[in-house]
């Protein structure tokens, strides 16, 4: 495979990636790989990411991506496994020194002699789970801290990191074993099979409702520059639609000073209007990732708004806003401090929409005023019960706009237990699948 | 698709050439990383790569990245090795064309006409519009005379939208079209540094007229050395301590974590107290040099097992 096709297929999976490479950007990185040369890995790493990526977003992906396509090495590597005692002693090593490149060479041997298995052609392959299973790292803490008291010394104020240090290095072979073990079994299956299917996504494309829990902990860590970009966002909006209409009182006060003849028009200054926002989120199992994404995002906006009003629901509802408050709210643990300290369940533990909407019309009718923007936040599965649509039309009357994130697939809509289309038709309901959307949809539908 | 490339990689390989007959700045990327750290710029090897690739290729860098790592350093640093005159524009909200690109001089205008009275209308105009009433701005600055420059485009997030299609005239073809006087192109390309800190995302056009580089907070071994450099006083041991407790309050899920700046400042607060090892009461005491709000304060002496604060 020659250097341009290898370029060329690398791109590929790159854009099946969602990653926007257009040619320019590919001849960009031929003349890159031609002024680097191939002989160091990582300033290629560099060079190739300088030209095609134009964000950091993207560089998750682009990573393992670029180890399926230039790989550290081909085929097992030349040493072979030692024994599973060797193995740890060298890793332990290994890690007290912080010596990556050793690291790398470790992981690559562990994967060649403990990850495969099976034995027929078409189903075997290389298993990362089974490698660390097997060399289980994360027992080697208490040896490897130890090497390194010993060779430096108790430390004073700094020993209290050290563990953590360890930890990271820790996690850091674990990463490199899982690389090795996607690069032996796209060796095997194929690149570009295995580049689409076993990297994972960009954490803004990643589905709220099929995000594992270490997956949600990454996008809360986005909160707050996104939460920056929207408020940069709306300020720009603001600004324009601050631009325009003449003050005519004004314009005419002003000419009396040449003569009656208006000179200088004088626009009209628009009150800061200070919108209203009012959340009802469903924080019920599968939907909960959603709703607590959108209540911080929500929050770290809190400054470009009047009043926000956050209320949570399962089967009943409660206001949460307290709860949410700036520097109280430590995001790890907000999903289960709702539901600990809010009552959001009666009899039964799942979602009812038709009842906590009543309740939201009946009992907090007075968050709604003609400034206020309603925003919904759930997949409108009721269980079966009744929607209650009279309560969401009363919403509707009383609030200035209502608007509906349904975190499910617009196809799934209205299937099952699904009242999507019944709500949809009442209020302004949109998809709302991932962070990209959520960004957009926020910086379009806010109030200014 | 391979061949198209192939066909482009050809032409595009021509003017490479040509390109490579204008004076390089750089060798290689390790001419970049030393030459850059005689000027007291440490640089990380991807900042080193994508420097000598921006020259090499003479296109444009967009550098991204947290506050006080050291984004409008790395401009300064290049012109100095270059021996080349940095010409600066620094973005904020409202810039436009007349700051950016260039104006006409009026009041010099004026005079010029009421100066020569006698004259025909179509001398005077031929006149009042040629480039000595022409005022300069950084872009056409940058892109005038034969002098080696660097053009720093400061924080371009800053700037409103149109102002990025401004840029996208003089970053694709290194020229400005001035109504009046015709196209002025670059006889010398300057070497073009745009910062951003993502506060807006910026336009794909422009983003693609450039090579990106994140420069992320450096790696342990890295910023021991950047510290030693800055703070030649520090104690190695103490230096190896502090970038220690900065990478762990990286870590944290703070606010607004310690950049390269506030490390640095830290040292050299450490420096002045005389303190020659990290303590808990020095670090209590300290902690406001590298965290800037009280609850970051509160949680990370939570979280080093600082006692009260």
């Amino acid at each position: 495979m020659s250097t341009a096709e290898r370029l060329t297929s690398f791109v590929g999976a790159l854009r099946a990636h969602g990653v926007r490479i257009g040619t320019g950007e590919t001849v960009d990185a031929a003349q890159a790989v031609e002024a680097l040369g191939l002989a160091d890995r990582e300033r290629l790493r560099e060079g190739l990411a300088a030209t095609l990526l134009h964000g950091t977003a993207q560089r998750p992906v682009f990573d393992p991506v670029f180890d399926l396509y230039f790989p550290r090495g081909v085929g097992a590597p030349e040493e072979t496994s030692p024994g599973r005692e060797d193995m740890r002693e060298r890793l332990t090593e290994a890690l007290a020194a912080n010596d990556e490149a050793l690291m790398a060479r470790l992981a690559a041997q562990a994967v060649d002699g403990f990850g495969g298995y099976g034995n027929s052609p078409a189903s075997d392959g290389w298993s990362s789970y089974q490698t660390l299973e097997w060399l289980r790292p994360q027992t080697l803490m208490a040896r490897v801290r130890d090497d390194v008291r010993e060779q430096q010394g108790a430390s004073g104020f700094t020993d209290r990191l050290l563990e953590d240090e360890i930890r990271r290095r820790i996690e850091a072979f674990r990463a490199l074993v899982a690389a090795e073990a996607r690069r032996r079994v796209a060796e095997r299956r194929g690149r570009d099979e295995i580049a689409r299917r076993a990297v994972a996504p960009t954490t803004d494309r990643v589905d709220f409702l099929f995000a594992g829990k270490d997956r949600l902990a990454e996008l809360r860590r986005t909160v707050q520059p996104l939460a920056r970009k929207l408020a940069t966002r709306l300020a720009a909006r603001r600004r324009r639609a601050a631009r325009g209409s003449i003050d005519l009182r004004r314009t005419l006060r002003g000419s009396l000073s040449t003569g009656g003849v208006p000179m200088k028009p004088v626009l009209r200054r628009r009150r800061p209007a200070r919108p209203e926002l009012v959340l009802l989120c469903d924080v019920s199992g599968s939907v909960s990732g959603f709703s607590d994404f959108t209540m911080l995002l929500v929050q770290a906006l809190h400054d470009q708004f009047g009043k926000v009003r956050v209320f949570a629901f399962v089967n009943r509802l409660d206001e949460v806003t307290r709860l949410l408050e700036h520097g109280a709210a430590d995001p790890e643990g907000l999903g289960a401090r709702i539901r600990a300290e809010a009552t959001l369940t009666g009899w039964h533990g799942s979602s009812d929409y038709g009842v906590a909407l009543g309740e939201f019309a009946s009992l907090y009718g007075d968050a709604l005023s003609p400034r206020t923007t309603v925003f919904v936040l759930g997949d409108a599965r009721t269980n079966m019960s009744d929607p209650n649509l009279p309560a969401v039309r009363e919403i509707t009357e009383r609030a200035r706009r209502v608007y509906w994130l349904n975190p499910e697939a617009r196809p799934q809509w209205g299937t099952g237990d699904s009242a999507a289309y019944e709500y949809a038709e009442l209020v302004e309901m949109h998809e709302c699948r991932n962070v990209r959307q959520l960004s957009a949809l926020v910086g379009r539908l806010l109030p200014i | 698709m391979t061949d198209l490339v192939n066909k482009r990689l050809d032409s595009w390989q021509t003017r490479v050439r040509a390109a490579l007959e204008a004076p390089l700045l750089f060798t290689s990327v390790d001419d970049v990383s030393a030459r850059l750290a005689e000027t007291g710029y440490l640089a990380s090897p991807s900042v080193a790569t994508t420097v000598f690739l921006a020259d090499r290729l003479g296109k444009p860098l967009l550098v991204e990245g947290p506050a006080g790592v050291g984004k409008t350093e790395l401009a300064k640093a290049v012109a100095e090795v270059a021996r080349a005159r940095l010409v600066r524009l620094q973005c904020y909200e409202g810039v436009d064309e007349s700051r950016a690109l260039y104006e006409w001089n009026h009041a010099k205008q004026l005079l010029r006409i009421s100066a020569g009275r006698d004259e025909t209308w179509d001398e005077a105009r031929t006149d009042i519009f040629s480039e000595e009433f022409l005022l300069s701005r950084p872009l056409l600055t940058a892109i005038r005379g034969d002098e080696p420059k660097v053009l720093l485009i400061d924080e371009t997030d800053k700037a409103d939208v149109e102002v990025e299609g401004l840029l996208l005239e003089v970053l694709s073809d290194f020229q400005v079209t001035v109504p009046e006087l015709g196209t002025i192109t670059a006889s010398r390309r300057p070497f073009v540094v745009l910062t951003s800190n993502a506060s807006r995302e910026l336009s794909e056009a422009l983003r693609r007229r450039c090579l990106f580089l994140h420069i992320g907070f450096p790696e342990e071994e890295l910023e021991r050395r950047i510290v030693r450099l800055k703070v030649p006083g520090l104690d190695e041991a103490l230096a190896k301590s502090v970038v220690r407790v900065v990478g762990a309050l990286r870590t944290m899920d703070l606010r607004k974590v310690p950049s390269v700046a506030e490390t640095i400042d830290w040292a050299r607060t450490l420096l002045a107290l005389g303190a020659d090892h990290l303590d808990e009461t020095v670090v209590r005491d300290t902690l406001g040099v590298l965290l800037k709000h009280q609850d970051d304060i509160l949680k990370a002496g939570a979280k080093l097992d600082l006692d009260a604060v």
